[in-house]
């Protein structure tokens, strides 16, 4: 089964999409599983660091939250652009425990998604993240709402 | 606009909520590019718009075209997947650009300092 399909969530993905952009049929459907697979075995070649889902069925949750954290946080930015509100924008340095590639990959993009706050850096020698938020005041504990919130749901995805 | 009176009133209005709404935030995300004091601060904005600015407009999008095509049309949804995975790459070049520069001139106000 491994040797077959090495990168299951790749193909996966990249069969949903084709069969987004094409229409649903059974001879895309086909022809997309193709491509998936041979795209996933081009990958393998590769050699990235594989990332094993222990509880994928978590995901969908914490994608949903994340869905919602985003909103929430458009619309904190959003006012506090428009009212000119006063403000402490400033930087916050989190300890991650957090070690896997590709799941740093993932917060990287929530991080930068969210507008309240933007990744700058992350340092691996110290495993250190340095965030900048929007609000400092936004949060009373910084490192303490991120590592709650969005990097302990990972962890145990990730199990 | 002859097509669109095919598009029953409550799509109608939820269409133009969802359209107002996205634009509304791509709007105030670049007012807040022009208008907000540090780089920093300037790399927050237009996150407004790439995520749900250009969510919003999405799915007036979906909406529009699964109503008038009788089928769901789901495609839109790349549109949102590839904006949501690209755009940290230029934003996070552009903040490490940034705290390279402050760091190299020892800018005293923004970065934290490397141990």
């Amino acid at each position: 089964m491994t040797k077959l399909i090495p990168h299951p969530l790749l193909s996966l993905t990249l069969l949903l999409v084709w069969l987004l952009l094409t229409r649903f049929s059974l001879g895309q459907l086909v022809l997309g599983s193709a491509v998936a697979l041979v795209a996933g075995g081009a990958m393998s070649t590769l050699e990235p660091e594989k990332t094993r889902l222990r509880r994928p069925l978590l995901l969908p949750g914490y994608v949903l939250r994340i869905l919602r954290d985003v909103l929430v946080s458009n619309y904190d930015v959003a006012r506090q652009i428009v009212t000119n509100a006063p403000r402490r924008p400033g930087f916050v340095e989190i300890p991650m425990e957090l070690q896997d590639r590709n799941a740093l990959a993932l917060l990287a993009i929530i991080f930068t998604a969210m507008p309240g706050t933007a990744w700058i850096e992350y340092d691996r020698a110290r495993s250190v993240l340095t965030l900048h938020a929007f609000d400092l005041d936004g949060q009373q504990d910084w490192p303490g709402f991120i590592k709650q919130r969005y990097e302990k749901p990972l962890l145990e995805i990730l199990g | 606009m002859s097509h669109l009176d095919a598009i029953p009133l409550w799509a109608a209005i939820l269409i133009a909520l969802l359209l107002v709404a996205g634009s509304s935030l791509v709007l105030i995300g670049s007012i807040g590019l022009v208008r907000l004091g540090s780089f920093y601060e300037r790399i927050h904005a237009p996150t407004l718009g790439t995520s749900w600015g250009a969510g919003g407009v999405v799915l007036a999008s979906m909406l529009t075209f699964s109503i008038l095509g009788g089928r769901p049309v789901l495609h839109e949804l790349i549109i949102a997947l590839f904006i949501t995975i690209t755009m940290p790459v230029t934003l996070m070049l552009l903040g490490r650009a940034a705290l390279y520069r402050d760091r190299a001139e020892k800018a005293t106000d923004e970065p934290p300092k490397r141990v």
